[in-house]
């Protein structure tokens, strides 16, 4: 119950695991993607479209204009009014969001399954539809101001983070925060908002995700309807974002913020991510992650900080697998009262070269293994999840077959393999450590 | 002898039918249950909750109630807290202990193949935990971090600051999650009080939804519960509430500021709450867009965003806001919602509004029972309310019946703008304290 309070310490999302339903899957004659996931259950379909543009394809000087777009496609298009889409939503009873990542947007409605044509109408008007205004833009970017203002700026942790992500990207647009740095947000205009919509809302730059009680055949007729009609745009191309050079120096952030209770330590190193055809080392990067972080009584982070010597009230290991370009894996230490933070880093550090020459508790490892194959079971509950874990690996340059193939890759995972890719990421030169504290700590 | 009763529930909303077989069941020790049957799954999803949660707490044992639901699963029976986690991972179950003022709840999800190995684990932590010192000690630190996170953070500072204004001496006035000093006093026979005061046979509502029947689930449940003492929940006092009216400003170093407000709400069982829920969905609650959200977001670019929601709490009934913005523009937003409170207060809400609220209200009912889990906290949930099963079919028709006249004869009876009590936490410019 009490590491759900610390979700506020944890810096990417939490493993994945994923289940298999029944799927379809078929491309548009205008190079529109559609996924297809069928879950009878209840008379209830979610309906999602995935742009593979996120704030990492943003030009320099304009962060944060892929999730200011984000906002203005509730405005008005050619055919709705500004929040029509919405309402139409709410009259029907269903519920709708958008979201912005490094590397995808995703708008999505969960309604009854007869309105799937309706939200399907209203989608494709807005991908290519969008009409703004001058008002638009002045009265939204105060919002997105507002939403930096709480999510980041009221949050030192997040500010923390923010610190964390840059250092350890020295190239990649992956240390640009998403929401963008206020700077650069309080100048977006109509001309940054349209050239992005221009540049990458396509039907040959999404993807279709729908999930629910439907059927292949109905979902295609309808999708062929609205949105087949949508002419592809040329002007998209492929993704080819600034990559890391080789990394020659370790970095280190001391945060220091007069809002900071808890002081913390965090560790993050470049990690590869999971490519098409090629996933294996990532999901050897999973199981280190869980062995390592995992929970606190169980894990070795856990067990060495928390239960042994006691010097930590929390340890965490994360890894996002499912990334465009390589990504990261983070360490987090928060210490015990009266405990330095230089003695809880060096403290991980010990752990972890311990780790690194006694190797992985076996029996654990079994245990992880079945938790994986078990989470494949939860996970059927949640179709809505299914749909997200579909349209995030489409537009992070996976392929369904991937998708697919994921839960059986995670299975045969050996013991060797961990070991193997544990040696190569702690890599002091591809690290940062960062230190978040108080305005009066001593860093000695 | 168990007995089994079965009402098949039909939802309705326009062209939406969702067919929700629900079944009683009582166990042949004597608890009952609510169960869906749903085997298309290979797990099953439990809901325990017990009524009387942290509001049990004495008043200098704040926190008692919180800190003993988190060491349930800290050590148990024969298992030491390492050993216990290592069980549960071994059988790939999930146990999920939570706490309110009010309630104490368990969401529990188990795998067909080890249910009842998986169950009886589960067993072991309701009623045998240890509260082995090395676990009382490191669980109180972790609390003892989060309050010291809390106590910066402007949101959770608003909140507490709020309800020790309404509430005062209750227990409701101060978090559940308790304080540092009352943490720290904290002993392991107050944690035992607490598990012996909460955990208690008679006020216990149960769900289960999946791949179970009703006949598997009495004798399950006997082998589960039918340990505990027998006993209802404690009962705390009713709240006779004096919240004053005002503005109070708190002082934290933060660019935007978060503002709580509110006033007296309304009883759950009051004739005139379906009107008013109708109401707080026009005025600040979710779905459709409502009023504060297109003058203070929409048209005015104040916040990212704003909400209101009436709290019916077991003792009390409040109606509750929440805002963040800039500390130059919070003064504005609150304006705009101190005119909107009186607005509705005098005009009342559009023909159009009633029924845009109406038809979201009632095509969103059916779409909340998705998946096993979620069906199971909803129906666990409606027992504790009290709810028959038949509220499942009915409540679609409570809000098609509130008619206009109704809603704005609520509205002046509910909205009181000269009664709003403002906490606003941050640094805020051109407000004035009263």
């Amino acid at each position: 119950m009490f590491n759900k309070l610390f979700a506020i310490l944890c810096l990417f999302v939490p493993v994945e695991a994923l289940a298999q339903s029944k799927t379809t899957d078929f491309m548009l004659d205008n190079g529109m993607q559609v996924v297809v996931i069928e879950d009878h259950r209840a008379p209830v379909v979610v309906h999602m479209v995935w742009y593979k543009v996120g704030s990492s394809d943003e030009p320099p000087g304009k962060s944060g204009i892929a999730h200011f777009l984000e906002h203005l496609m509730f405005k008005k298009t050619a055919n709705l009014a500004a929040g029509e889409l919405a309402d139409t939503v709410a009259a029907h009873g269903g519920s709708h969001n958008a979201f912005t990542s490094l590397d995808y947007t995703g708008y999505f409605q969960r309604v009854a399954a007869d309105r799937l044509d309706l939200m399907m109408q209203m989608e494709a008007d807005r991908m290519t539809g969008l009409q703004l205004s001058p008002d638009d833009i002045t009265v939204e970017r105060n919002v997105v101001i507002e939403e930096r203002n709480q999510r980041t700026e009221s949050a030192p942790g997040a500010l923390f983070n923010e610190h964390l992500q840059a250092a350890l990207f020295l190239n990649h647009p992956y240390g640009v925060p998403i929401i963008g740095w206020m700077h650069e947000l309080k100048t977006l205009n109509y001309d940054d908002a349209m050239a992005f919509y221009k540049q990458h809302y396509a039907p040959n730059n999404a993807v279709l995700v729908t999930a629910g009680d439907v059927t292949p055949e109905e979902v295609k007729a309808l999708a062929e309807q609205y949105y087949g009609v949508v002419p592809a745009n040329r002007a998209v191309t492929p993704r080819a974002r600034r990559q890391e050079p080789p990394h020659r120096a370790a970095r280190r952030v001391i945060f220091r913020d007069e809002r900071v209770a808890q002081p913390f330590f965090a560790r993050a190193y470049l990690a590869p991510e999971r490519n098409s055809g090629d996933q294996r080392t990532a999901a050897a990067l999973v199981y280190l992650a869980e062995i390592l972080g995992g929970s606190g009584a169980t894990s070795v982070l856990g067990k060495a900080l928390q239960y042994d010597t006691r010097q930590a009230i929390y340890t965490s290991a994360q890894y996002k697998p499912t990334a465009l370009d390589p990504s990261s894996f983070s360490l987090v230490a928060v210490p015990a009262p009266g405990v330095p933070l230089q003695q809880i880093e060096d403290a991980v550090d010990a752990t972890i070269t311990n780790f690194l020459t006694h190797g992985i508790d076996i029996e654990r490892f079994e245990r992880i293994k079945s938790q994986f194959r078990a989470s494949e079971i939860y996970a059927m509950d949640n179709v809505s999840g299914i749909a997200r874990r579909y349209g995030a690996a489409l537009t992070q340059g996976l392929t369904v077959a991937d998708v697919q193939a994921w839960p059986q890759i995670l299975q045969g995972v050996t013991p060797k393999e961990v070991m193997e890719i544990a040696e190569r990421l702690f890599d002091e030169k591809a690290s940062v450590t960062g230190w978040m504290m108080g305005p009066r700590e001593e860093t000695e | 002898m168990m007995r089994i009763f079965i009402l098949g529930a039909l939802l309705w909303a326009g062209a939406v039918q969702a067919d929700v077989s629900v079944k009683t069941v009582t166990s042949p020790g004597g608890l009952s249950a609510w169960v869906l049957e749903e085997p298309a799954i290979p797990f099953t999803a439990l809901n325990i909750m017990f009524s009387g949660g942290a509001a049990l707490d004495p008043p200098d044992k704040r926190g008692a109630a919180y800190m003993m639901t988190g060491l349930l699963d800290e050590g148990a029976g024969d298992l030491d807290s390492q050993a216990f986690a290592s069980a549960r991972e071994a059988l790939s179950a999930s146990f999920s202990f939570d706490v309110s003022d009010d309630t104490l709840s368990i969401s529990v999800r188990v795998l067909t193949e080890n249910r009842a190995e998986a169950l009886a684990l589960l067993k072991t932590a309701l009623i045998k935990p240890r509260f082995d010192t090395d676990a009382v000690e490191r669980v109180r630190q972790q609390v003892l971090s989060i309050l010291a996170t809390n106590a910066q953070d402007p949101t959770d500072t608003a909140q507490r600051v709020w309800v020790a204004q309404a509430f005062g001496d209750h227990a409701y006035g101060a978090s559940y999650q308790g304080t540092e000093s009352s943490i720290t006093a904290l002993t392991r026979a107050d944690l035992l009080a607490a598990h012996q005061n909460l955990l208690v046979r008679d006020a216990v509502s149960i769900s289960a939804v999946g791949d179970i029947t009703a006949e598997e689930l009495g004798p399950i449940l006997d082998d589960l519960l039918g340990d505990l003492p027998a006993g209802s929940a404690l009962e705390t006092p009713l709240l006779e509430l004096d919240i004053p009216a005002g503005l109070t400003v708190v002082d934290i170093p933060t660019p935007q500021s978060v503002a709580i407000f509110g006033h007296k709400g309304i009883d759950r069982t009051d004739p005139d709450f379906f009107a008013a829920f109708t109401l707080n969905t026009i005025l600040g609650g979710n779905g459709i867009e409502s009023r504060l959200t297109a003058e203070v977001r929409e048209k005015r670019g104040l916040t990212y965003g704003i909400s209101t929601v009436l709290l019916t709490k077991d003792r009390a009934n409040v109606m509750l806001g929440q805002v963040a913005s800039a500390n130059d523009r919070i003064g504005a937003a609150i304006e705009v919602i101190r005119d909107e409170w009186s607005k509705l207060a005098r005009d009342g809400v559009t023909a159009e509004e009633l029924q845009a609220a109406q038809t979201y209200l009632t095509g969103a009912y059916p779409l909340r029972f998705d998946g096993n889990s979620q069906i199971a906290r909803i129906l666990v949930g409606m027992q504790r309310q009290g709810l028959g099963l038949d509220y499942i079919n009915t409540r679609n028709a409570k809000i098609n019946a509130v008619t206009l006249s109704e809603i704005n004869r609520v509205a002046a009876r509910l909205l009181q703008p000269e009664a709003l009590n403002f906490v606003v936490v941050g640094q805020p410019t051109g407000l004035k304290e009263d």
